[in-house]
């Protein structure tokens, strides 16, 4: 039990939580956190998708990581995430129809989320099942707590609801106060995400 | 013996044996789940219907509210006739083939006319249903959904504050062509006709005020143009029945039109 959980695989699952976050410091998967983050929800079902994903396609890799030839690998990893992808979305159509069409646009960009090849390539092919495992449910979380926060700034200034629900009170309106734009347009979240990395950046400055 | 993994016979036994087993096993989920998946679309479609009838589809059974309530008819001739095959799930391509689908509902407000549209967001298709009252004139109820349109901008079509902004609307214009329309967000001058669009949407907002207005072109015959009054009702200057306008102190011109319009 104490293998299961040591340093190492601790670490394996804490960094990319904080200090080696694929967004933040690895500035991976971008493109998604840009699209998805208008609004909570969607963040929250892509982040938790991307987590699923992530923790199995690293596990199928490492397992036949061995046997798999050098120069085809990445051509190897994406036939493992597609496959992956697409049984789940299948399966989801047929016993989950509603989260199915909830995640409609966002199952395909999963395929194409740079975390996934990137922890591929990075980690699943040099280690073991286990470590791999954490490693990509560690790197799911990092990249959901982050398209979290930013859906979360952009829907409440740019809806003023969160999760749907209106929390923008009465009073502030009255007084005058809108909803802003800005934070709906794609743009925007470039801007929030770039915040994010500034404001990790200079908290973690010490510790690295 | 361990395997030159680098070897090029290796490498192409590898990917030829990958995609078999992939290609084998998508194709085997694909197949032992089509049945299920198949199921919950038509399942969804009903419920999409149900929605534009002003139905709670996530409160209610959707397979015996649908059966008791609907009908699946086809405009055929002028007339209504019951539809026999096997319910559609996607309504593009009987629209292209001129085959005019109606879903006649009996509600608690009375009876509705359910017409299907289809056309294309920013990203991809857009479909919806489209409720008329009985006089076929105003919208009773709305239901919108797309393929791929923007989450939080152009999916917002897909959500019932948007849909219940077609309620009540007029479907014509007093000159008899469609006027109901969806307009940039803010931006409503006729209120009767026109609907709001979705902010920092305006092409999907444009691509469902043309789905809409294409879509209930199609249905022109079944809809009808307004019906008009009887006499001239101060709405052109002839009539078609001359005695019925010699009545009418009001008709302006007093004359039999010589070319009604068609």
């Amino acid at each position: 039990m104490s293998k299961l959980f040591s340093e190492e695989n601790k670490a394996a699952f804490s960094n990319p939580l904080n200090l080696n976050n694929p967004i933040a410091i690895q500035v991976l998967g971008i493109c998604s956190a840009l699209a998805v983050t208008s609004q909570l929800k969607p963040a929250i079902v892509m982040g938790l998708s991307v987590t699923v994903i992530t923790a199995f396609s690293n596990v199928i890799i490492s397992l036949i990581r061995k046997s798999i030839p050098n120069r085809i690998r990445i051509i190897v990893q994406l036939v493992v995430v597609a496959t992956l992808v697409t049984i789940v979305s299948q399966l989801l159509k047929a016993y989950v129809y509603d989260v199915s069409v909830q995640l409609s646009v966002y199952v395909g960009l999963i395929i194409t989320n740079c975390i996934l090849m990137g922890r591929l390539e990075a980690f699943a092919m040099q280690n073991k099942p286990w470590p791999s495992l954490l490693d990509g449910i560690g790197n799911g979380l990092g990249y959901a707590w982050v398209l979290i926060v930013v859906g979360f700034v952009r829907e409440l200034f740019g809806f003023g609801t969160l999760l749907g629900y209106n929390v923008i009170p009465k009073f502030l309106t009255d007084w005058g106060y809108t909803n802003n734009g800005m934070m709906v347009m794609p743009a925007m979240s470039l801007i929030i995400v770039g915040c994010v990395i500034w404001a990790h950046r200079s908290i973690n400055k010490e510790e690295k | 013996m361990k395997l030159n993994t680098n070897s090029n016979v290796y490498t192409f036994v590898y990917a030829v044996v990958m995609v078999i087993i992939v290609a084998f096993l998508l194709a085997f989920v694909s197949s032992a789940l089509k049945d299920t998946q198949e199921a919950n679309v038509a399942n969804d479609t009903k419920g999409q219907i149900l929605s534009a009838l002003r139905i709670d589809k996530n409160a209610v059974d959707v397979q015996a509210t649908f059966a008791e309530k609907v009908q699946d008819k086809l405009f055929q001739n002028g007339e209504l006739v019951p539809y026999e095959s096997d319910f559609l799930t996607s309504y593009g391509q009987a629209i292209k083939d001129g085959e005019l689908h109606v879903f006649e509902a009996t509600t608690d407000d009375g009876v509705k006319y359910v017409i299907p549209v289809t056309g294309r967001g920013l990203w991809g298709g857009l479909w919806g249903y489209i409720a008329l009252n009985e006089d076929k004139q105003t919208v009773y109820g709305s239901y919108f959904y797309h393929e791929s349109e923007t989450a939080g901008l152009g999916a917002r079509i897909g959500e019932t504050e948007f849909q219940n902004r077609f309620q009540g609307k007029q479907v014509f214009d007093e000159n008899g062509d469609i006027a109901l329309t969806v307009v940039k967000a803010g931006s409503v001058k006729d209120d009767a006709h026109e609907v709001d669009g979705i902010t920092g949407a305006t092409l999907t907002s444009n691509g469902v005020a043309a789905m809409v207005s294409e879509g209930l072109g199609k249905y022109a015959d079944f809809i009808g143009v307004p019906a008009q009054e009887a006499c001239c009702g101060g709405k052109s200057d002839c009539c078609e029945d001359k005695a019925e306008c010699e009545k009418d102190a009001d008709c302006p011109a007093k004359q039999e039109c010589t070319n009604v319009e068609q």
